[in-house]
């Protein structure tokens, strides 16, 4: 009988190697179009997966074929009111396919068109970026743990016990306490057989009673030996590896005075939604703190952050003093990598800002792995020249102007761009 | 119903024991009488289940021993949808290697499919031993039935009885093969970099309908053969050996030029991988071998791409006249008929020429048209018949159509067995195309006057020959600079396609140094150049 096999669980995903190759061979024209695709993006969608258009002819694979004209004969079906001889005008644009499989070119120049999914198209979007100063924090004080399984132990709790195991053991140690035993009630039955096969007599029935007592007695003896016992039990041994923590707090820092309106803001939250993706890619388990700022800052949750509005002055040091004091507070070096991310027109109050770059320098920065200021405007305050001169000391702080949409995504690539990767 | 065997050119050389090895068992003259007639049809819902499958199978494999078609072994395999669109993307193969093409095709028939502009084939079936035949998840059971009846016992036998299949494909190791390339090509991956892999697959790609052979290479001499021979030149010499000639004078500087210009090749090859694989300069080992995979697979999937309509024909025959037989013989129900018939009808249209469907020939149309036309001719034949084909006029239909599957491909096939009723029921015209001319010629339509012109122009209309441009290796400039000379031999004028220059770049590459495409026009006159230095391409 011919067996009729069912593949529909075997093998799905089959082609993902190819698709790889297709992506990777297309890179380029996918990079750009992911580009175009995040400058048109509302925020919400960011990310999400994309269309993309690659010009057919990039695409072919070229054989070689017949070109336009020489003298040729093709042999239709359908004839309706033809006779021999018949002359008819040569279609514009020629005739469609001469041998007959014109319908994979049949789609004329048209784009060919796929959808790259959420994470292809994450991948491309962060493609060549990379974390500064990324050290994921290993602690010894307070690790992570993590328990798998790791073979067999003679100890543990009762929901752990392995019962085969355990009944394998209990088996091997009944045989082998009890073969001595055993070996001996064999001979001393086979004996027993003997005696009593011969003429019976005094003596014989004396030894015939002793031989019964000794049986006895080792029949006991082996019936004593416990069916389970406490040493036979066996039980799956779990054991607790420390892990690294991969925890991030992501702290966004914005100042919603009256000069920062709808578009400076919407500026902003597009580089902080860029900065979160990009960190969820590295770490699994992310917390971010929004601190908005107008002379006096104060912690508040998403909506507050980027829908409340206020009005008035601009201390932006209100902010970086509450940034260092809930580090300080909830995430200690030690457990949590710390990235900073300020958005602002760069408007302060202008004693203010060479306090902000203390605070920075001496408070802030020894505390994060990064921090990245973004300003929203082009025009250079006194913030922007005391920060500039911060960031040529240090190395984890880095500052960037971008005051269209479309160069949000550039100024974030240029960023967190690799070390030595081109630009 | 639609198979994969054209859509990309991939083959496999034959095994040496093509004809003497497996004699194909004589055909039978009549079928077989049924067997009893079933207390009730076979039960007919419309989702399958393996045991109706099997059911089924049972009833289609026993039908088709009536007609003793000879088939390998099967094998059926239910897959998903994604698994034939993955099958259906790397040429209709279980395995392959990976290449980005692959990806492309597949991402285009999931997006066709996904939109509904295309009907997922049915089927799948791969030509090896034992025949694996694809059956997708998706299918109902009158049409499980209908794939089983043509895949796995039309095209099966097919594969098994055609003679450029027994010649050129060796059915039960191309798995084996791919499984190797597969391997292989990763593992060349991994030590020299997917790029440069894929650079080399891309230019074999290109080269692919150029890697075939279409007439056996002779086989290797053994060494005491080559003794042999080289024992019966030297004797043969000696007894030319005439003292007199010696004292000719050498004939001056003519010689010594001509040695100078020894062709290298000797003859134009038509075999262009195979002429890079074995004479590229710089080409390392591991290229060859890739250069080889590919020219096998080319070389495996070269009879398919010569028997379309006798394939496709002959399966659509043979699905045809099973579950009919078996409808007659009281195993199916009404409603499977009308489902599969549904089917088979619009496999078997043929749009005309003015219908916005239209795209060629049909080949299932075609082929499935011609063999039934043939099994009339042998059973009810008419005056016309008898004059057209005295042969096989009246005679037994299943040994006549053995014989048409068995020793032709579909130019030899038209050629022979395209009747005038056939040309007549598809309304045939042909269309001369003239470039000096300024309109088209209807040069010849289904009349009398016109069957025999029809049916040649038909007949080289499938001939690869002449769909394909004639490009050849010419020569090689041994003492210059290693350029290697392209060829390509118009066939009625026709110039090449303007990618040809894009093809060249793929040539150079492999080549290594430069190469010259001419263009040879009927008169002997060379009417366009492609040149292509691999230093600037």
């Amino acid at each position: 009988m011919q067996q009729i096999i069912d593949r529909r669980l075997a093998g799905k995903n089959k082609s993902i190697g190819n698709r790889e190759r297709f992506l990777r061979r297309h890179k380029e024209q996918i990079r750009e179009a992911v580009r175009r695709a995040v400058e048109g993006r509302g925020i919400r969608d960011i990310a999400q997966g994309e269309d993309i258009h690659i010009p057919r002819r990039d695409i072919s694979e070229p054989v070689f074929g017949h070109g336009q004209g020489g003298k040729r004969e093709m042999v239709h079906p359908g004839n309706k009111d033809f006779v021999r001889g018949d002359r008819i005008e040569r279609p514009k644009g020629g005739q469609g396919g001469g041998g007959g499989q014109a319908s994979d070119s049949g789609g004329g120049e048209d784009d060919f068109v796929f959808h790259l999914s959420k994470e292809e198209f994450m991948q491309v979007f962060f493609d060549d970026l990379a974390l500064p100063n990324l050290i994921r924090t290993t602690l010894a004080d307070t690790p992570e743990y993590k328990t798998h399984r790791a073979g067999f132990s003679s100890d543990g709790t009762p929901n752990n016990l392995h019962v085969v195991r355990s009944m394998r053991g209990a088996i091997g140690r009944r045989i082998a306490l009890g073969s001595e035993s055993r070996r001996e009630l064999h001979r001393l039955e086979d004996l027993l057989a003997e005696l009593r096969a011969q003429p019976v007599s005094a003596e014989r029935l004396h030894e015939i009673e002793q031989l019964e007592t000794d049986i006895a007695a080792l029949r006991a003896r082996i019936d004593r030996i416990p069916y389970l016992d406490p040493i036979d039990l066996r039980y799956r041994s779990r054991v607790r590896t420390p892990v690294p923590t991969a925890k991030a707090v992501m702290f966004c820092v914005m100042d919603v005075s009256g000069s920062m309106d709808e578009a400076r803001k919407d500026l902003a939250k597009r580089f902080f939604i860029l900065l979160y993706l990009f960190l969820t890619r590295h770490y699994e388990k992310i917390d971010i703190v929004f601190i908005r700022h107008h002379t006096q800052a104060q912690e508040v949750d998403e909506h507050d952050f980027f829908h409340a509005t206020e009005t008035g002055g601009t201390v932006v040091s209100s902010a970086l003093v509450l940034m260092e004091e809930i580090i300080r507070a909830r995430y200690p070096r030690n457990e949590w990598n710390v990235y900073g991310a300020q958005a602002s027109d760069g408007d302060n109050w202008h004693d203010d800002s060479p306090r902000c770059r203390q605070l920075l320098e001496h408070g802030i920065l020894p505390l994060c792995r990064y921090f990245a200021y973004i300003q929203v405007v082009d025009q250079e305050q006194n913030l922007w020249h005391e920060y500039a001169s911060l960031a040529e000391e240090s190395d984890t702080f880095a500052m960037r102007k971008a005051s269209e949409v479309d160069q949000i995504y550039p100024v974030f690539r240029d960023l967190f761009r690799k070390e030595g990767a081109a630009k | 119903m639609s198979d994969t065997f054209n859509r990309r050119h991939v083959g496999q050389a034959a095994t040496p024991d093509e004809y003497g090895g497996r004699r194909p068992r004589p055909p039978l003259r009549v079928p077989l009488p049924p067997t009893d007639r079933p207390a009730q049809t076979l039960p007919a819902p419309s989702d399958w289940t393996f045991d109706l499958i099997d059911q089924y199978h049972t009833v289609i494999r026993a039908t088709a021993q009536r007609f003793s078609l000879d088939t390998y072994p099967n094998q059926l395999e239910i897959i998903t949808a994604e698994q034939m669109m993955d099958a259906y993307a790397s040429v209709g193969m279980p395995v392959n290697y990976r290449h980005w093409s692959y990806g492309k095709e597949f991402i285009s028939t999931e997006k066709n499919y996904r939109r509904g502009q295309m009907g997922l084939a049915y089927e799948i079936v791969i030509n090896s031993n034992p025949c694996i035949s694809y059956l997708m998840e998706e299918n109902t059971m009158a049409m499980q039935a209908l794939v089983i009846a043509h895949a796995a016992y039309g095209h099966n036998s097919f594969f098994k009885g055609n003679y450029l299949f027994r010649m050129w494909t060796d059915a039960g190791s191309i798995v084996d093969y791919l499984v190797y390339a597969k391997n292989y090509v990763a593992a060349c991956e991994e030590r020299h970099g997917v790029d440069a892999v894929e650079l080399l697959l891309d230019s074999c790609h290109a080269l692919m309908n150029y890697g075939v052979d279409r007439y056996r290479r002779p086989g290797k001499l053994s060494l005491t053969q080559e003794l042999e021979r080289a024992k019966d030149r030297e004797a043969y010499a000696q007894q030319q050996v005439n003292e007199i000639w010696r004292t000719l004078p050498p004939k001056s500087g003519k010689d010594a030029a001509e040695k100078e210009q020894a062709r290298f090749p000797a003859d134009p090859q038509e075999n262009l991988l195979y002429f890079i694989e074995k004479n590229a300069p710089l080409l390392e080992p591991w290229q060859r071998e890739i250069v080889r995979i590919v020219r096998k697979i080319a070389q495996y999937f070269y009879p398919q791409r010569q028997t379309q309509v006798m394939n496709e024909g002959w399966a659509t025959f043979w699905h045809h006249h099973l579950l009919n037989t078996m409808y007659d013989d009281g195993y199916l129900e009404d409603g499977i008929m009308i489902e599969w018939l549904k089917s088979h009808t619009n496999v078997v249209f043929q749009p005309p020429v003015d219908h916005p469907a239209y795209s060629g020939m049909n080949p299932y149309a075609l082929g499935f048209a011609m063999y039934s036309d043939i099994k009339r001719i042998c059973e009810t034949p008419t005056d016309e018949d008898r004059y057209w084909f005295p042969d096989i006029a009246g005679r037994d239909w299943l040994e006549t159509l053995d014989h048409a599957m068995r020793n032709f491909k579909d130019e030899s096939f038209i050629g022979q067995y395209l009747s005038p009723r056939v040309m007549r029921n598809f309304r045939l015209f042909s269309i001369v195309d003239d470039e000096i001319d300024p309109t088209l010629e209807v040069s010849a339509i289904h009349d009398e006057a016109g069957y025999r012109s029809l049916r040649e122009a038909m007949s080289r209309q499938y001939d690869l020959g002449s769909r394909e441009p004639n490009i050849q290796v010419w020569s090689v400039n041994l003492r210059g600079d290693r350029s290697l000379m392209l060829r390509h031999t118009q066939h009625n004028e026709r110039p090449l396609h303007d990618n040809a220059y894009e093809v060249l770049k793929h040539v150079a590459r492999l080549w290594g140094f430069p190469v010259h495409l001419e263009s040879v026009g009927s008169l002997g006159n060379v009417s366009r150049r492609w040149t292509v230095d691999p230093s600037t391409a």
